[in-house]
C-alpha cells in the first residue's frame, strides 16, 4: 500500500517537499492554515538576487503540487496527534482526521514584531515601517515620490540580546541592499542610507549586488546602531546614530525610516513542536538531531523538520532543504 | 548568692549557670564594640533615645516580632505559628517560670537557675498561691513549644506545610547547635515529667505522662540524670550560640531598640573594607530562616542559590569571598519587604560595590546647563533616558498634558542628562554625584514647580539623592492628580487590566494607591496574587551586572506568566525599563505603560 506523509505549512519548504515526495510515488497531504498556498512568500514583492516576481514562483509550486495529485487542506490546522501503530493520527481542527507515516514539519518563520524594538517608534511614527510593509507598498505600487530621504536600519530582532534574539536571521542584509536599489530606481534623487552592524553577504551574487549598490547607486553604508528616533512636527523621523568607522554620532532627519525586520520561529512552529513533542533550540526554532547528519531528522521518530522552521533561511535554501528532508523521509518508510 | 548547702542547690545547675554567664559576658563585650564604632551623630541617638517613645515602641515591637513573630505569619500561617512557638513560648516558659518561683519563694531576687529548674527544686505536697493555675500554664506553653518544634521537625522533610519552596542550606556547624536546641524542650519535657511521677507536681502534659512512665521505668533514677541532661543542653546551647546563626535571638533584640531610637546605617565602610556599626547588629540580627529565598527571582527563575541574603549575610559575617554576590542581585527589594527583622538588606548590599569612577574636573565637563528656560511654564517634565526608548510613553504624556490644558516644559526634549542611579547601583557613586549636581542646575533652571518624570528610576534618584526644591512626581501619580481635580476625563472600558508595579516605584517610593485609582477608571482591575510592595521584578534591573540579558528575558517570561494566568487583555506597568523588558518576551498579551491607557480613554 502506497505509504502517505503528511506536511504541515504550506509555505515554499511545504509545497517543494510535496511535489518531491509525491514525484516518487509517496500520498502527500499538505495542511495549511491559511487559506492559500504560499506562505510569507504572499507578502513578498520581488525577490532577490535576480528581482524575479515572488508571486512567479509561488504559482510555479503551486501548479506543481496540483500536477502531482497533492492533496491540499487550507485553513485547517492540527490539534491532536496520537501515535498509533507507527502511524500519526492527526485531528484537525475542521475534525477531520488523517493517518500519516510520516510527518514533515514546515510551518516555517514569522517576522519580527517591531513593535517590541519600542525605540524605533514602529506603529508610533507614521513614516517608520518595516520591510515586509515597503514590499507591499513596492507590489501595490504606493511609493511616494516626494521621499528624498530614507534609513533603513539592520538587525531589528536580530543579534539583540536586547530582545532575546541572539541569531542571525541571514536575509536582511540582502534584503536591505535589495530594496535599497529599488528605492534608488524608483526615486532616481532620494538619499539612502543603511545603517548595518556588519554586512553578510553569504550568498551567490550578493556580494557583487552589494558592491552595486555602492558604485552604481551611490547608497551609503554607515556602520552602527541607531539608537532613538522620534518625530518632528512634519512627521520626518529624528534618527540618533553613531558611525563607529569615523566615531563619531550623529542625528539626522529622514522621510522613511525603514525597519529589516528579522526572523522568529512562527507561533505554528511553536506549537507544532509541543504538540509533537519535538526539541527546540533556546532560539525556538526546531532542533535536528546533529547539525550536519540530521539536520532535517527530529528527534520523534517519523516526525522531520525543513526550511526556516529549524532556522532563518532564504528562498533558495529553503527550497534544497525541502528536497534533503524529502530523501531523509524516503530512507525512513523505506525501512 | 546561694549556699552549698541550700536545699535549693544542685551540682546540675552548673553547665546553665556557666552556659548563660559566658554568653553575657560575650554579647556585652562584643555590643559595646560595635556601638563603639557608631559615629557621633548615631552615639548621641541613643543617649536620646534611650528614655523617649522610641524605647516604648522597641518593647512593642521585640514583642510583636521577636516572639510572636507577626510578619512571619503574614507570609504563612503556620510557619509564624512555628516561629511564635520558639519565640513567645520560649520566653514565656521563663516568664512565667520566673513568676511562680518568685511567688512560691515570696521574693523576686532568685538566681536564674533556681526558676529554671523549679520543678525539681519544688518539695512534694508544697502549696502556694496559685500553683495549680501554674502548673497547667507552664504545661500548655511547652506543649506549645513542642509543638512548633514537631513543625519544624516536619518542615525539613517537607518545606510546602510552612509554604516555602526551599528553606536554607544550613552550614553543618548551625546544624549540631540546632540539635542542641531541639534536644532542650524534649529534654526538659523529660525531666519534668519524671519529677512529677516522684513529687506530683506538673499537669495535664508533665503529670499524665510521668504517671505513663512511671508503670514501667524507673523513674526515680531516671529523673535526676534527666535534669543533667536539660542543663546541660542549655549550657552547650549558649555556648554555642556566639559562632552559630542563634546570635540573632540577642542581637535582634538590640537591634530594634537601635532602629527605633533613630540610629541610621552607616553607609562608608571601615579602612579595610569592613562593615561597621550598625551594618554588624543587622548581619548578626539575620536568623537565616530562608524566607528571602522564597522571595528571590534569581533562585525561582535562575536557579541561584548563593546570592540571597540569607547567605550573603552569612558570608559577610564570616568574611569569605563574595565574589559574584554582591553584584547579582536585581535589588528588587523583594526579600527586604518580606524580612521578618526587617535588615537593611538592599543597603548592606549596595554599601559593598565597589566605587570604580575616578572624577576630575574633566569628568562629564560637555555636559553644559542648558540655556535659561524663558517660558513661564510651571510643569517640568523628565522622560528619562529610558523614557526615550518607549517614543508610546512620552507621545501619551504630550497628549495627557495637552487634553488637560497643562503648560509644560519637556526639559530633557533634545536628549538629556542621566539622572545617576545606573552609576549609583553600580557602586559609582563619585561619578554619580556628578551627573546628579548637572541634572539638577538643568531641572532647577526651569523654574518649575512640579517635576513630573515617567521613569520610577529617575523617580526614585530624583526623590531620594537630589534636593530638589520643586514636587517630584512619578507621571501615575500626576495623571491620578488631574483625574482627582477634574483636568482630565477618561472612558472607562470594558478591558480587563492586570497591573505591575516596578519594583523602584511602588516598594522603592511606596506608590501604590495612585496607579490603581487611576487604572480603575479606564477599565476593570484583575487582581494578582503579586500586586502592589508584592509585584514581581522584570528582570531589566540596572542593579544586576551579572546576568545575561537571556537570563534577563527568562525572569521576564516567568513574572509575565505570573501576571497573565488569570488571562487578561493587557499587562499595564509604569515604567519604561519594565515595559521594554517584558516586550522580550514574546507572548500575545499586550505590555502598556499607564499613560498609554489613559491616553487612549482621554
Amino acid at each position: 500500500m502506497m505509504k502517505s506523509v503528511v506536511i504541515i505549512g504550506g509555505g515554499v519548504a511545504g509545497c517543494k517537499a510535496a511535489v518531491e515526495l509525491a514525484s516518487i510515488g509517496y500520498r502527500v497531504t499538505v495542511v495549511e492554515k491559511e487559506c492559500s498556498l504560499g506562505g510569507n512568500l504572499n507578502n513578498w514583492d520581488r525577490l532577490f538576487p535576480d528581482g524575479k516576481r515572488a508571486s512567479c514562483l509561488v504559482d510555479a509550486l503551486v501548479s506543481d503540487v496540483e500536477k502531482r495529485g497533492v492533496t491540499v487542506l487550507t485553513n485547517v490546522e492540527p490539534e491532536k496527534v496520537e501515535l498509533i501503530d507507527d502511524c500519526y493520527n492527526i485531528l484537525l481542527s475542521d475534525k477531520g482526521l488523517l493517518k500519516a507515516d510520516a510527518v514533515l514539519i514546515t510551518t516555517g518563520f514569522t517576522t519580527f514584531n517591531a513593535q517590541r524594538k519600542e525605540e524605533y517608534g514602529y506603529g508610533i511614527y507614521r513614516n517608520v515601517i518595516t520591510s515586509v510593509d515597503l514590499e507591499n507598498i513596492f507590489a501595490a505600487n504606493l511609493l511616494s515620490r516626494e521621499i528624498g530621504c530614507v534609513g533603513m536600519v539592520h538587525c531589528v530582532g536580530s543579534r539583540d540580546e536586547k530582545c532575546g534574539n541572539m541569531y542571525c536571521s541571514k536575509v536582511c542584509c540582502i534584503t536591505a541592499v535589495k530594496q535599497a536599489i529599488e528605492l534608488k530606481q524608483m526615486l532616481p534623487n532620494a538619499e539612502i542610507f543603511c545603517f548595518y552592524m556588519d554586512m553578510r553577504m553569504f550568498g551567490p551574487g550578493y556580494e557583487e549586488l552589494y558592491r552595486e549598490a555602492q558604485e552604481q547607486y551611490g547608497i551609503k553604508f554607515v556602520r552602527g546602531r541607531v539608537s532613538e528616533a522620534s518625530e518632528d512636527s512634519e512627521g520626518r523621523v529624528a534618527i540618533k546614530v553613531e558611525d563607529t568607522l569615523v566615531g563619531r554620532p550623529m542625528r539626522m532627519k529622514l522621510d522613511r525610516l525603514v525597519l529589516m525586520v528579522g526572523m522568529e520561529p512562527s507561533p505554528g512552529t511553536n506549537r507544532l513542536a509541543k504538540l509533537f513533542g519535538v526539541e527546540m533550540r533556546e532560539s525556538g526554532f526546531i532542533r535536528g538531531v546533529d547539525p550536519h547528519m540530521g539536520a532535517n531528522i527530529t528527534n520523534v521518530d517519523g516526525v522531520f523538520v525543513a526550511g526556516a522552521a529549524t532556522s532563518p533561511m532564504n528562498t533558495t535554501d529553503t527550497i534544497n532543504d525541502a528536497c534533503a528532508a524529502v530523501l531523509q523521509i524516503d530512507k525512513y518508510l523505506r525501512k | 548568692m546561694f549556699t552549698f548547702t541550700s536545699p535549693n542547690y544542685e551540682p546540675f545547675v552548673w553547665p546553665f549557670s556557666i552556659g548563660m554567664s559566658a554568653l553575657l559576658v560575650y554579647i556585652t563585650i562584643k555590643y559595646i564594640k560595635w556601638i563603639y564604632e557608631f559615629d557621633k551623630a548615631n552615639r548621641v541617638k541613643i543617649l536620646k533615645g534611650l528614655f523617649s517613645l522610641g524605647t516604648l515602641r522597641s518593647v512593642k515591637e521585640i514583642f510583636l516580632e521577636s516572639l510572636v513573630h507577626r510578619k512571619i505569619y503574614r507570609e504563612n500561617p503556620m510557619l509564624g505559628y512555628m516561629h511564635m512557638c520558639f519565640g513567645l513560648g520560649w520566653a514565656l516558659l521563663i516568664i512565667v517560670g520566673h513568676l511562680e518561683s518568685s511567688i512560691y519563694q515570696a521574693s523576686w531576687a532568685n538566681t536564674p537557675y533556681y526558676s529554671i529548674f523549679f520543678y525539681y527544686f519544688l518539695p512534694a505536697g508544697a502549696d502556694y498561691w496559685g500553683h495549680e493555675v501554674f502548673g497547667f500554664l507552664m504545661d500548655l506553653i511547652l506543649l506549645m513549644i513542642l509543638s512548633g518544634l514537631f513543625i519544624a521537625w516536619g518542615k525539613r522533610w517537607y518545606s510546602r506545610i510552612v509554604g516555602m519552596k526551599k528553606t536554607t542550606k544550613q552550614r553543618p556547624y548551625d546544624r549540631l547547635v540546632k540539635g542542641v536546641l531541639w534536644s532542650i524542650f524534649p529534654l526538659r519535657f523529660l525531666a519534668e515529667s519524671m519529677q512529677s511521677a516522684i513529687t506530683g507536681h506538673g499537669s495535664f502534659l508533665t503529670h499524665s505522662t510521668g504517671e505513663f512512665f512511671a508503670s514501667f521505668l524507673p523513674v526515680e533514677t531516671l529523673s535526676y540524670p534527666l535534669w543533667w541532661a536539660y542543663s546541660l543542653s542549655l549550657g552547650i546551647f549558649f555556648l554555642l550560640i556566639p559562632g552559630s546563626r542563634y546570635m540573632h535571638i540577642p542581637t535582634e533584640m538590640v537591634y530594634i531598640f537601635l532602629k527605633n531610637w533613630g540610629v541610621k546605617l552607616d553607609v562608608k565602610l571601615g579602612p579595610n573594607g569592613e562593615l561597621k556599626g550598625l551594618s554588624k547588629f543587622e548581619i548578626y540580627s539575620c536568623s537565616r530562616c530562608g524566607i528571602c529565598l522564597n522571595q528571590c527571582q534569581l533562585l525561582s527563575s535562575l536557579n541561584n542559590q548563593s546570592t540571597q541574603p540569607v547567605y550573603f549575610l552569612r558570608k559577610v559575617r564570616e568574611d569569605v569571598e563574595r565574589g559574584n554576590d554582591i553584584n547579582n542581585c536585581l535589588m528588587c527589594g523583594r526579600c527586604e519587604e518580606m524580612c521578618p527583622v526587617d535588615i537593611d538588606l538592599n543597603a548592606l548590599r549596595m554599601m559593598q560595590r565597589q566605587d570604580h569612577s575616578v572624577v576630575t574636573d574633566e569628568t562629564y565637563s560637555y555636559i553644559t546647563t542648558n540655556k535659561e528656560y524663558s517660558g513661564c511654564a510651571k510643569v517640568a517634565y523628565f522622560a528619562g533616558c529610558m523614557g526615550h526608548l518607549t517614543p508610546g510613553v512620552i507621545a501619551s504624556m504630550r497628549k495627557i498634558f495637552n487634553k488637560a490644558g497643562v503648560e509644560y516644559h519637556f526639559v530633557d526634549e533634545g536628549g538629556g542628562v542621566c539622572c545617576g542611579r545606573p552609576l549609583r547601583l553600580s557602586g559609582n557613586r563619585a561619578a554619580a554625584d556628578v551627573l546628579m549636581q548637572k541634572n539638577s542646575d538643568r531641572i532647577v533652571a526651569t523654574g518649575a514647580e512640579i517635576l513630573v518624570t515617567s521613569c520610577p528610576i529617575c523617580y526614585k534618584s530624583f526623590k531620594e539623592e537630589y534636593a530638589l526644591p520643586i514636587k517630584v512626581m512619578h507621571h501615575t501619580e500626576y495623571i491620578n492628580m488631574l483625574m482627582d481635580c477634574g483636568a482630565l476625563n477618561i472612558r472607562k472600558g470594558k478591558e480587563r487590566l492586570v497591573f505591575h508595579n516596578p519594583c523602584e516605584l511602588g516598594r522603592g517610593c511606596n506608590v501604590v494607591e495612585a496607579p490603581l485609582r487611576v487604572l480603575d477608571g479606564a477599565g476593570e482591575i484583575v487582581a494578582t496574587e503579586f500586586d502592589g510592595r508584592a509585584s514581581l521584578c522584570c528582570g531589566g534591573s540596572l542593579a544586576n551586572t551579572v546576568i545575561s540579558p537571556i537570563e534577563r528575558g527568562r525572569i521576564a517570561a516567568d513574572a509575565l506568566s505570573r501576571y497573565t494566568c488569570s488571562d487578561p487583555d493587557c499587562v499595564v506597568t509604569a515604567c519604561p525599563l519594565c515595559k521594554k523588558n517584558f516586550a522580550k518576551v514574546n507572548q500575545p498579551v499586550p505590555i502598556r505603560d499607564i499613560a498609554e491607557v489613559v491616553a487612549e480613554r482621554c
